[in-house]
């Protein structure tokens, strides 16, 4: 899709390209916001990627990008940019997709926009999500669901549906995510885009609403690996508000051009089984043969617990959230019931049963539950150590091969409506990511085809902090597997 | 039936550190509500605790000085209940990692030298402050309430005491100690007024000479020395009452109202407590290792025992002497700063012991109501010794300092309180009271010496008690006897 | 299976009124789900390290330095309720911990 950049197709550039065209004076980045708002303006009303927009700001900002001399501007200006709902923005309503923050207007901004904004970048609108981040399809919206730009009667996937989306239907040139359990990688998968969740640390927390701190990570969803890794570079590094972040070891470097001689690669050997649809099956199994086309070495790998991770993190991860959405009590923002309330009691049970979602409760009480007195040891403690033998199994594999992959899903988009009336086989929806959350490792998702006309996505992992060294695989990977990721919806707007 | 009461106290220090816990919005009391307070204190979405160093090292300074054990590794976790002061809807606390555990203190209770276990010191944050409004401020009967989220995250230590202490008197002194004790740490302000220490009890009672444990209740909103130890009596003697009576001592708070000086047993919580205690994933474990613990063991400030044992050994004061100087951190420290200006300790401590105490009692102050800087205590006491003021004036000297901050050098100059030691001026003095006194002289003269008394008396009568006392004693003895 | 007392009582605890068409819904899915986690029981990990965190890190903190505060003004920005600076509550009916 990139190496024909020209400013004729602006809705099809990659970020690294448009740069370049602004660099050269051939774009203006007033033209390219203007491109994406049009976009917008023209199929969000069925994708409904979008929570709010931010129009007029990014207009300016784009304006202010093209006045400066271009020695002067900086490194990501002007780069049209979808954020998820998640990431708290001073002075822009921050929602979460929750009828509890329906007009909370945030009093900072988190570390990883702040960095971004730096970095030149303009600021589209807030994008829709599950709500607080809890689920795999943007059907858990308080303000109605995302639809994928493949085919609007399926889920963009969740729970960064709305950034996936964006960045699928033309919306957006790039889009930041977040990833508890999967959240940017599986929406990616379903929406043909590229999703890196980043080791768990690398990039600052600061101002991402909580849903399960321990697993919670940003991450950019791109169209390119490159994109991707670019994005990379303005968001990694410690942030003196997050004590669990950390000075990425490594320069973050943009991947180059070759082949994949010398690497060896394993396939999760659970991951690929029972359980995977044939359609994923194949174009996974076609990815790995032009993978092991173009020089890497691949075999098959166990991972014999994980297996376990998928209840190990439907305990700690409602767990924690538990604590972290108990903040939502109607005493300092948010929603707070309204009517006569008897006492502080009422106040919070009205607030907090009426102001979140049906899934959000029910992780709050599934988590509420694994922590209460008598059960605490036998759930949480239990999850705990399934923790360490998951982590024990990829130190392991990491020990034999330098990368797993695997299918980012075991299915494609399904259909709006499909799985909400149950929610356990929605969670096993991430089971091919979560493993990779348990176990704080980086993790990215690339298209790598389409199973009856709908993408497909092919997970790489890689060790903690081997950004560098997954990045260039999942780029020559994308190279060697050769596919044009575009939607119908950037098709019909050239 | 002769009851023995049980008593485990549990005390919440706030540090005087300079930021929160959790964040760096300032510590300070009172002020504009809501007005020092930023996304982390009032738990904003997406906002994260960064745990302050010196409230560890603060931390730690508590740990060691009750001689507790350091674990290598300690961890915060989070403690969930629902109230509107608390802003996440869990506290950061410690649980079942804290940072110190094992202590102890000693405490003298009627001459009868008692240890006090300490179960564990940890590490925790404040709540913010709620302000009942109608009901006269109280919650029971206030329509609405008011936070105010200033205080929301002050680093406090929590201190839990065995269920070793045996009497109200001995929880007081036991108080007093620590709060000695967190002074000379350097840690709090301990205000029990503004809330800066507080104190909450356990109590049971069991039939003397038994060694179970009876039903506790927990007693709390004790907000001075004197209240804790009224309010525990109380407790003690209701517990007992109900006993005595056939009735059974129920498990709940019992809340102590210093305005009535009573107790009363509040509404028990409809719900058990079930605060699901778990590991903080928002902040990392606390490795004290033993480099850690020893370079803030070094850096100790010196504590009261210590410090009454140098005074004994290198000083040469008094065991006694010793500890009452040392009861007191602002008193020790006077001591000290005064001896920075003068060199005999002995008189020094004698002088702070009978005039300073005897002032800041009859001032029914502290320290605080002395005026006086221990560099003009010690030019005062330099001038008594070499004689220039007597030791009389050097008292009325001294109070008026205390009183008004003046130097000594600026009152006996502008009452004119010098001491006279001038021989001919003095000689002159005693030849006329032994003029105007013949009968006096008589006695004298017939072997009766302790008329001398009474001529010394006269001259410094005359002198207005300025004359240097030996001088004139000598003068006067020539004299008469010529 | 968890029970509708169980839901009951989570319920309670985490501040949340369920009607009780909500209850039986919840009770059934909480059991599905559940279940499901029950697998992590067979597994014996007595002799097992729990982890909360990936990362290794140990003392991290910041220094005792005051930072500005927002203004009471921002404070109050989104409080549902305020009076006199301060954000207003309905009433408290038990007393709080520490
Ligand atoms: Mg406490
Ligand atoms: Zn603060």
């Amino acid at each position: 899709m990139t190496g024909t950049a020209t400013a004729g197709n602006l809705l099809r550039l990659s970020a690294l390209d448009a740069l370049e065209l602004m660099r050269t004076g051939a774009l203006e980045a007033a033209a390219l916001t203007d491109a994406y708002l049009s976009q917008i303006a023209k199929n969000d009303k069925i994708v409904a990627a979008y929570l709010r927009l931010t129009t007029a700001e990014a207009r300016l900002k784009a304006a202010a990008n093209d006045a400066a001399p271009a020695a002067d501007r900086a490194p990501l200006a002007g780069l049209p940019t979808a954020v998820k709902d998640v990431l708290v923005t001073e002075g822009v309503i921050t929602t979460c997709a929750s009828k509890m923050l329906e007009a909370y207007n945030p009093i900072y901004t988190a570390t990883s926009i702040l960095k971004l904004a730096e970095a030149g970048i303009v600021m589209l609108g807030k994008t829709n999500m599950d709500e607080f981040a809890m689920g795999s399809s943007t059907e858990n919206s308080a303000f109605g669901p995302t639809r994928n730009p493949w085919d609007p009667e399926r889920v963009p996937g969740g729970s960064s549906g709305g950034s996936a989306a964006a960045v699928a239907a033309g919306e957006a040139i790039w889009a930041l995510g977040s990833d508890t359990g999967g959240s940017i990688r599986q929406p990616a998968a379903f929406c043909g885009v590229v999703g890196l969740k980043p080791t768990y640390g690398s990039i600052s927390r600061y101002g991402l609403v909580a849903f399960a701190s321990s697993f919670d990570q940003v991450g950019p969803i791109t169209k390119t690996v490159r994109d991707a890794a670019l994005m990379l570079q303005y968001l990694v590094g410690k942030d003196p508000l997050d004590t669990t972040s950390v000075e990425h070891p490594d320069v973050i470097n943009l991947p180059q051009d070759k082949d994949l001689d010398g690497l060896s690669v394993g396939i999760v050997s659970e991951l690929v089984g029972e359980g995977i649809d044939a359609g994923v099956k194949k174009v996974f199994d076609q990815a790995v043969k032009k993978m092991e086309a173009a020089g890497a070495a691949v075999c098959e790998t166990s991972l014999p617990h994980v297996e376990y991770a998928l209840p190990a993190y439907y305990i700690l991860a409602p767990a924690e959230a538990s604590a972290n959405l108990a903040r939502f009590d109607g005493v300092r923002y948010g929603f707070r019931a309204v009517g006569a309330l008897a006492d502080i009691t009422e106040m919070y049970e009205l607030t907090r049963s009426q102001g979140f979602g049906d899934e959000v409760k029910r992780r709050i009480m599934l988590g509420t539950y694994a922590l209460s007195s008598g059960y605490y040891e036998a759930y949480y403690g239990q999850a705990q150590k399934v923790r360490t033998l998951v982590v024990e199994d990829f130190e392991r594999a990491f020990d034999q091969v330098d990368l797993l992959i695997s299918p980012t899903s075991p299915t494609t988009a399904f259909r709006l409506g499909e799985k909400t009336g149950d929610p356990l086989t929605m969670y096993k929806s991430d089971i091919c990511t979560i493993p990779v959350n348990l176990a704080g490792l980086p993790g990215i998702s690339i298209p790598a085809g389409l199973a009856d006309g709908l993408p497909v996505g092919l997970q790489l992992i890689g060790p903690a902090f081997s950004e560098n060294m997954l990045l260039q695989a999942a780029h020559s990977a994308e190279a060697v597997i050769g596919f044009d990721a575009v939607s119908p919806l950037i098709e019909r707007a050239d | 039936m002769d009851f023995e009461p049980v008593i485990g106290l549990e005390i919440h220090v706030e540090l005087s550190t300079e930021s929160k816990m959790f964040c760096g919005c300032r510590v300070k009391f009172g002020g504009e509500p809501n007005a020092r307070c930023c996304p982390v204190c009032m738990a904003h979405p997406g906002a994260l605790p960064v745990a302050n160093e010196k409230a560890i090292e603060y931390l730690a300074r508590i740990g060691l000085a009750l001689n507790c054990s350091i674990p290598e590794r300690s961890i915060f976790h989070r403690k969930n209940y629902f109230y509107p002061d608390l802003p996440k809807g869990y506290q950061i606390s410690q649980y079942d990692r804290p940072f110190a555990v094992d202590g102890r203190l000693e405490i003298v209770v009627d001459d009868e030298q008692l240890t006090v276990g300490i179960e564990r010191v940890h590490m925790e944050e404040d709540t913010a402050k709620n302000i009942h409004a109608g009901g006269g401020g109280r919650i029971a009967g206030a329509v609405y309430s008011l936070i105010d989220f200033n205080r929301s995250g002050t680093p406090l230590v929590e201190i839990v005491t065995r269920p070793e202490i045996h009497s109200p008197q001995a929880a007081r002194t036991f108080l007093n100690k620590l709060k000695n004790l967190l002074k000379y740490l350097d840690v709090s302000d301990c205000n029990m007024e503004e809330g800066s220490l507080r104190c909450d009890a356990n109590v049971s009672v069991r039939p003397a000479g038994s060694s179970g444990l009876g039903v506790k209740t927990e007693l709390k909103n004790m907000n001075s020395f004197k209240h804790l130890e009224k309010g525990l009596a109380m407790e003690i003697e209701r517990q007992a009452q109900l006993i005595e009576s056939g009735g059974q001592v129920v498990q709940q708070t019992v809340h102590f109202d210093f305005a009535t000086g009573e107790v009363t047993p509040m509404r028990s919580k409809e719900f058990a407590h079930d605060y699901r205690y778990f590991p903080e994933p928002d902040l990392v474990p606390l490795a004290a290792g033993s480099d850690f613990v020893e370079k803030i063991r070094a850096a100790m400030p010196e504590l009261p025992d210590a410090r009454a044992a140098r005074y004994v050994n290198d000083l040469g004061l008094p065991a006694y002497n010793s500890e009452v100087l040392t009861s007191s951190r602002e008193l020790s420290d006077f001591f000290e700063a005064t001896l920075a200006h003068f060199d005999d300790a002995r008189m020094a401590s004698n002088w702070i012991m009978g005039e300073l105490l005897g002032y800041i009692n009859a001032a029914g102050g502290d320290l605080a109501s002395c005026r006086m800087a221990p560099a003009e205590m010690g030019k005062l006491l330099a001038m008594i010794r070499s004689g220039a003021v007597s030791n009389a004036v050097g008292k009325e000297v001294f109070a008026e300092m205390c009183k008004t901050g003046q130097t000594a050098g600026e009152i006996v100059a502008a009452k004119g309180l010098a001491q006279i030691s001038d021989e001919p001026e003095l000689a002159a003095i005693a030849g006329r009271v032994i003029a105007s006194n013949p009968a006096q002289v008589e006695q004298f003269r017939a072997g009766k010496e302790r008329v001398l008394g009474f001529f010394v008396g006269q001259v410094m009568k005359e002198t207005k008690g300025r004359a240097n006392p030996q001088a004139v004693n000598r003068i006067l003895k020539e004299k008469l006897a010529g | 299976m968890v029970s509708d007392d169980d839901v009951r009582y989570v319920a309670r605890l985490a501040r949340l009124k369920l009607k009780s068409a909500e209850l039986d819904r919840y009770s059934r899915q909480l059991s599905g789900i559940i279940d499901h986690i029950n697998k992590i029981a067979e597994l014996d990990l007595k002799d097992v390290e729990p982890t909360s965190h990936v990362t290794r890190l140990e003392n991290v903190f910041r220094a005792d330095t005051p930072w500005s505060s927002v203004s009471q003004e921002k404070a109050l920005l989104n409080a549902p309720e305020a009076e006199a600076g301060a954000f207003k509550v309905p009433q408290i009916l038990e007393a709080g911990e520490q």
